[in-house]
C-alpha cells in the first residue's frame, strides 16, 4: 500500500508535467484547430534553454524559469509567424505536415548540435521530507507547485481577462471574430507564446526531475503529452489537465506492475481506445459538421 | 529543344513501346543479378555517380511506398502517418517466413514471403480503415500515429522477433529484378484501380465525403479498399526492404521513415503516379548524395518538406499525369 502511495506522488509529479505540455497542444488547437506537432520539440528546447542559461549565469530559480518561458515562447511564436501563418487559408493537411516537418527540423537540429545526452545541473540543493512513511523531496513539491500555479494562472487568464475572452471567441468562431475588431493575428501570436512558454517551463521542470536531457525527449515525452491532450479532449483546457494526470497515473502504475518497456505500448493503446469510444476525448465537444 | 519535346510527347502517346520497355527493363535487371561481370560493370559505372546497386534497389522500394501512400494521402485526401508501421509489419512477417519457417526456400520463391508480408500489412490496414470511419483529418492522423507507435513498441516487446534488437540474419534476397518487378506491379495495379469505379469513388470522397455518401458512393467500401491496398504495398515494400538491408529493427520503421515517405509523396505531387515515381527517384538519390552530411541530412529533409508546403504545396506533378500512367480510354479523352 505504501509502495502505491509513493508511486502516486511520482504519478502526480509526472502528470503535472504532462498537463503543462498538453495545455500547449490544447491552446493552439482551440484557437487554430490545428495540431502543433512541433510542440513536443519546443518542450525539449525549453530544457536545453534552461541548461544554457543555468550554466552561463548563476541566477535564482524563478528568474531562470521566466527566462526559459520567454525564450521558448518567442520561439513558438516565431514558428507560427514563419511557417504556419502563410498556410492559414491552405488545406488543413498542409498545416499538419508543416508542423510535423518543423518538429523534425528542431529535433534533428538539436541532436546535430548536441549528439549526446547532457546532464542537467541542480539549481538548488534538494532536501527530502518524511510524511508518515512517504518520502517527498523539495524538488517534487516545487515541480507540483509551479505546475499548479501556472495552470491556475492560465485558467484565470482565459476566463477572466479580455485577451482570454478574445481567445475563447476565436475558438468559437474564427471567421466572425476578426470582423468585430479583434486582432486575430495578435491573439494567435500570444496563444503560441503562452502555449510554447508553458511547454518550455515543463521542459525545465522535467529536466530538473529527471536530470539527463537529450534531443529525443521531444518525441518520447512531448508526444506522450499529446496523448494526454487528446484523451482529455483536445481544445479543452481543463481536459488537458485531466488527461495529463490520467496519463501520468497510467504510466507510473504500468511501470510499477509491468516491465518498463510496456509503458509506450500501454500509453498509445489507451489513446486508441479512447479515440474509438470517445472520439473527441473525455471533456471535448464534437464539432458541428456543416454540409 | 522543341524537337526533343515533340519526340517525348510522341513517345508518351505510343502505347506499344511501354510494355516493350518494361520487358526489356525486367530482363536487364534479371541479367544483372544473374551474371556477376554485368553487375560489376554496373557497379563501376554507378560508383562514378556516387551510387551503388543498393541505392537503385532502394529507388524501386521507395517508388512502391510513395505510390501506395499517395493512394490514401493524395487521391483520397486523408492524412496517414502510419505507413512505416505497415512497412514494419511486412518486413517482420516476411522475415519470419524466410528466417524461421522456411529457411531452405529456393530464392526464386521469394515472391511468397513478400506476399505474406503484404497480406499481414493489408489486414492491419483493414482494421485501421474500420477505425477511420468515425474520424477524419486531424483525428485520423492521430489514429495512424498511435498505430505506428503501438506496432513499434509491440515489436520491441516480442522476444520471438528479437525484441528491440530486431530480426538478424535475414537472407539478402531482394535483387534489382525483384525491386523492379514489384514497383511495376504496384504502379500497374494502382493505375487500373484509380481509373475504375472505385477510383472515382475515392476522388468523390476526397472532394466531399458527405456529398459522395448521399450520391450513393459506398464510402466505407472504398475506404476499406484504399487502406488495405495501400497497406498491402507498404508491406510488400517493407518485405523487400528487410531482405535488402538483411536486418529489421523496430527503430528502423519509426516516425522519421514515415516522414521520409511523406516528403517523397508531396515532393513528387499528390494525386499523380508519375509524380510518385519522380518524387521517389529524386528523394532517394538526393538523400544518398547528402549522406556525407551525417545527421544534418535529417535537418535538411524535413526542411524540404516545410519549404514545399509553403511555396509549392502541389509538388512537382500535383494532380497531373503523364499519358503512360493513364489507361488507353482516359488518355484519348484527355486529348480531345
Amino acid at each position: 500500500m505504501e509502495y502505491f502511495a509513493q508511486q502516486a506522488i511520482n504519478a502526480i509529479q509526472l502528470g503535472a508535467i504532462y498537463a503543462l505540455i498538453a495545455l500547449g497542444y490544447s491552446l493552439v488547437y482551440g484557437v487554430l484547430t490545428m495540431i502543433n506537432f512541433a510542440h513536443g520539440d519546443l518542450f525539449m528546447v525549453g530544457a536545453f534553454f534552461c541548461l544554457i542559461i543555468a550554466s552561463l549565469f548563476p541566477l535564482p530559480f524563478v528568474v531562470i524559469l521566466v527566462l526559459v518561458m520567454l525564450s521558448t515562447g518567442f520561439l513558438g511564436a516565431l514558428i507560427e509567424r514563419v511557417a504556419y501563418r502563410p498556410l492559414r487559408s491552405a488545406p488543413r493537411v498542409s498545416a499538419i505536415i508543416t508542423a510535423l516537418g518543423c518538429g523534425l527540423v528542431i529535433e534533428n537540429l538539436v541532436s546535430s548540435l548536441s549528439p549526446y545526452a547532457k546532464p542537467m545541473p541542480a539549481l538548488f540543493s534538494v532536501t527530502g521530507y518524511n510524511l508518515g512513511g512517504l518520502s517527498i523531496s523539495s524538488l517534487q513539491i516545487l515541480i507540483i507547485g509551479v505546475s499548479i500555479l501556472l495552470m491556475v494562472g492560465l485558467d484565470f487568464f482565459i476566463r477572466r481577462t479580455s485577451f482570454g475572452m478574445a481567445m475563447r471567441a476565436i475558438s468559437f468562431d474564427s471567421r466572425t471574430v476578426p470582423l468585430l475588431g479583434i486582432p486575430l493575428n495578435k491573439v494567435i501570436s500570444v496563444t503560441f507564446l503562452i502555449g510554447a512558454g508553458l511547454g518550455g517551463a515543463a521542459g525545465m521542470l522535467y529536466g530538473l526531475a529527471y536530470p539527463v536531457i537529450a534531443a529525443s525527449m521531444g518525441v518520447l515525452v512531448g508526444w506522450k503529452a499529446f496523448i494526454a491532450a487528446v484523451v482529455g479532449g483536445i481544445g479543452s483546457i481543463r481536459g488537458a489537465v485531466v488527461g495529463g494526470f490520467i496519463l501520468g497515473l497510467v504510466e507510473v502504475m504500468t511501470v510499477a506492475v509491468l516491465p518498463s518497456t510496456y509503458r509506450d505500448l500501454i500509453a498509445y493503446s489507451l489513446l486508441l481506445v479512447i479515440l474509438i469510444f470517445k472520439p473527441y476525448g473525455l471533456l471535448g465537444k464534437a464539432p458541428n459538421q456543416k454540409v | 529543344m522543341g524537337k526533343v519535346m515533340d519526340f517525348l510527347k510522341k513517345l508518351g502517346e505510343n502505347r506499344v513501346i511501354l510494355p516493350v520497355l518494361l520487358v526489356v527493363g525486367f530482363i536487364l535487371t534479371l541479367a544483372i543479378s544473374q551474371f556477376a561481370p554485368l553487375e560489376q560493370g554496373l557497379q563501376s559505372v554507378l560508383r562514378e555517380l556516387h551510387l551503388n546497386t543498393y541505392v537503385i534497389a532502394l529507388v524501386g522500394i521507395n517508388v512502391i511506398l510513395c505510390a501506395s501512400l499517395n493512394l490514401v494521402n493524395g487521391y483520397m485526401g486523408e492524412f496517414s502517418v502510419g505507413h512505416a508501421g505497415f512497412m514494419s509489419l511486412g518486413a517482420y512477417a516476411s522475415s519470419i517466413v524466410t528466417v524461421k519457417l522456411l529457411p531452405d526456400m529456393p530464392d526464386a520463391l521469394f515472391f511468397f514471403p513478400v506476399i505474406v508480408g503484404g497480406v499481414v500489412a493489408a489486414l492491419a490496414g483493414f482494421l485501421l480503415a474500420l477505425l477511420s470511419f468515425k474520424t477524419r483529418g486531424d483525428y485520423l492522423a492521430i489514429i495512424t500515429l498511435a498505430f505506428l507507435m503501438i506496432v513499434k513498441s509491440a515489436l520491441e516487446n516480442i522476444p520471438y522477433v528479437g525484441g528491440p534488437r530486431g530480426m538478424l540474419g535475414i537472407p539478402k534476397l531482394t535483387t534489382l529484378a525483384w525491386a523492379f518487378f514489384w514497383a511495376v506491379v504496384t504502379i500497374w495495379v494502382l493505375r487500373n484501380l484509380l481509373y475504375s469505379k472505385f477510383g472515382r469513388a475515392i476522388a468523390a470522397i476526397r472532394e466531399d465525403e458527405i456529398a459522395a455518401n448521399s450520391m450513393g458512393v459506398r464510402v466505407r467500401e472504398a475506404k476499406i479498399l484504399a487502406f488495405s491496398v495501400s497497406a498491402f504495398f507498404a508491406g510488400v515494400a517493407g518485405a523487400l526492404f528487410a531482405h535488402l538491408l538483411v536486418f529489421a529493427t523496430p527503430a528502423t520503421f519509426g516516425i522519421f521513415t514515415s516522414t521520409e515517405i511523406l516528403v517523397m509523396v508531396y515532393l513528387g505531387g499528390i494525386g499523380s503516379l508519375a509524380g510518385s515515381i519522380i518524387g521517389a527517384v529524386v528523394y532517394t538519390l538526393l538523400s544518398n548524395w547528402l549522406l556525407p552530411l551525417g545527421t544534418w541530412r535529417m535537418v535538411i529533409m524535413p526542411l524540404i518538406l516545410v519549404l514545399l508546403m509553403l511555396f509549392r504545396p502541389k509538388g512537382i506533378m500535383g494532380f497531373r499525369e503523364l499519358p503512360w500512367f493513364l489507361p488507353k480510354r482516359e488518355a484519348r479523352r484527355k486529348d480531345s
